[in-house]
């Protein structure tokens, strides 16, 4: 493999990988509030792919990423309020399983709507011009991913340590009656997790899909398990930690491509998993424990 | 008018009537103190106060106003603070932070700002370790922390449950002080305390409770030499 071609490869993993961890962030921000495996995350993450093929039809494509963000997150409010909120008080058990149900609701209720014929995916001109830099060549959105992740990765940050909404969300993490007591409304944090989860899940399908080129009712399953694996990796409940879980797993999976063992790309993302698992179950990032009593 | 008024107040908890209609009340300006072993329904009273289990009879008063069915939030706003058992500062957050979110229904910036010099110079070890994940202080200096943090709402009323549990006994002591301090201060106080000789040396009034009633009620000195209570609580007989 020459450089060049190493480094190609090495570009299209970050950008993959960048999508990856936008997705990542939204199942390790509920499982810190709520300690649930939101397993519906990736399919709200393929609902923003339709969400977008209807949106681009009827309007210029800066509004409609726009509307697709806007309705990502209704969705993702409206499914934690239907399918969570009611079951705040039960075993987590129970919400883990209504998670799974939305998950299968939500893709068959796509392949009743949309059928599960692919759907050509929107083509943004822009991000779709070929850019070249020295010997390495990619269409924008190859470049724009990664910086863009890690741009609202600093802004996710930097509202969860400084500011009062990211300081009631750290504190109903740990503690939901305490943080009752201090006079916040759990149910807002709760929505306002959902919020930022859904809206990134919309930024990463716009710049997942826009390289894959088409949307089927199955498009979320998968990358939304490896996402998972992505935040697991990281140490779930920390978001740097999912981040690095999703542009490890996105440079892994295209290297191995690259090499010749795509049949086996998948596989090795689920080894990944199980052999962090038996090593560092607290993942790379995972929550220390400091309380003392 | 009373300041808090608790009418026979009703707890369930799974199937276990964990309050049997209890009622007491607790005058401006007063320390009140329940005392009565555990599992009497001393923290669940107060946890129905604040509307965090669910009453299921009964009706609260704060200052003539029926609080039974309100958003803890409100009921925070009206000017209750609670102090939970086990202290429960958020271990994540920076002692600063912890302060700072005991005024999260607050908006005055310079009043906020102002309390936390107010709160330093009650623990001023607390100042010392402002930039300290809370889950790092010693027992009584998180204790310390969550007395700060309840401060930091401007309450009228302060519900204290169990503060000195676990400390040293110096420490106690501190927290007595500290208690009475902030009465000095204008606050009124709710105590909830096993330590019911302590207790009831500060309080104005006393009430004890026995699994989910009271039974029996008087002044801190009344209680202190009553027959039964120095029997069942001070460990002296005679």
């Amino acid at each position: 493999m020459s450089l060049t071609t190493f480094l190609q490869h090495c570009l299209t993993g970050i950008s993959l990988g960048g999508a990856y961890a936008l997705i990542a962030i939204g199942y390790t921000m509920v499982y810190g509030i709520l300690r649930l495996i939101n397993f519906a995350h990736g399919d709200i993450f393929m609902m923003a792919g339709y969400f977008m093929v209807f949106a681009v039809s009827s309007m210029p494509w800066p509004i409609a990423i726009v509307v697709v963000i806007v309705g990502t997150i209704i969705l993702g409010v409206a499914i934690e309020r239907a399918a969570y909120k009611p079951l705040r008080s039960s075993p987590r058990m129970s919400i883990m399983i209504s998670a799974i149900g939305m998950s299968y609701f939500l893709q068959n209720l796509a392949t009743y709507l949309f059928s599960a014929l692919p759907r050509a995916y929107p083509e943004i001109p822009l991000l779709k011009r070929i850019f070249q830099i020295g010997d390495l060549s990619a269409s924008l959105v190859t470049f724009v991913t990664p910086v863009l992740t890690v741009l609202l990765v600093i802004v996710l940050m930097s509202i969860i340590n400084h500011t009062k909404a990211g300081m009631a969300m750290r504190a109903v993490s740990k503690d939901f009656e305490t943080s009752q007591l201090m006079g916040i409304k759990i149910n807002n944090v709760i929505s306002m997790t959902f919020v930022i989860g859904s809206a990134l899940a919309a930024v990463g399908s716009i710049l997942y899909f826009t390289d894959r080129m088409s949307v089927t009712p199955f498009s979320g399953a998968l990358p939304g398990l490896k996402c998972f694996v992505a935040a697991v990796l990281g140490g779930i409940g920390s978001i740097p930690g999912a981040v690095v879980g999703g542009f490890l797993i996105g440079i892994c999976e295209t290297f191995l491509v690259a090499l010749g063992y795509s049949t086996f790309s998948d596989a090795f993302t689920f080894l990944l998993l199980i052999v962090m698992l038996l090593l560092r179950p607290t993942g790379l990032f995972g929550e220390k424990i400091t309380d003392k009593v | 008018m009373s300041m808090l008024e608790i009418k026979d107040l009703k707890v369930n908890y799974g199937g276990i009537e964990a309050l049997k209609g209890i009622s007491f009340r607790v005058e401006e300006g007063e320390i009140v103190t329940l005392i009565g072993a555990n599992g009497a329904g001393k923290s669940t009273t107060l946890r129905a106060i604040m509307r965090v289990v669910t009453s299921g009879g009964g009706s609260i008063f704060f200052e003539g106003e029926e609080i039974t069915s309100m958003d803890t939030q409100k009921i925070v706003n009206k000017g209750i603070v609670l102090v939970p058992e086990g202290r429960r500062v958020f271990p994540n957050l920076t002692v600063l932070e912890n302060l700072k979110i005991g005024a999260y229904l607050r908006a005055d910036q310079a009043g906020i700002d102002k309390d936390i010099e107010h709160v330093y110079s009650l623990f001023p070890r607390l100042k010392e370790r402002h930039w300290q994940m809370a889950g790092t202080l010693s027992g009584g200096e998180q204790q310390m922390l969550a007395v700060g943090r309840a401060l930091m709402a401007k309450p009228r009323l302060i519900m204290m449950d169990e503060p000195s549990l676990g400390l040293a006994p110096l420490v106690v002591k501190d927290i007595f002080s500290i208690i009475r301090r902030i009465h000095d201060e204008g606050v009124t106080v709710l105590l909830i305390e096993q330590n019911a000789n302590a207790a009831l040396k500060i309080a104005n009034r006393g009430y004890v409770m026995e699994t989910g009633r009271v039974t029996l009620t008087g002044t801190g000195e009344e209680l202190l030499n009553d027959q039964s209570v120095r029997e069942a609580y001070l460990g002296k007989s005679k």
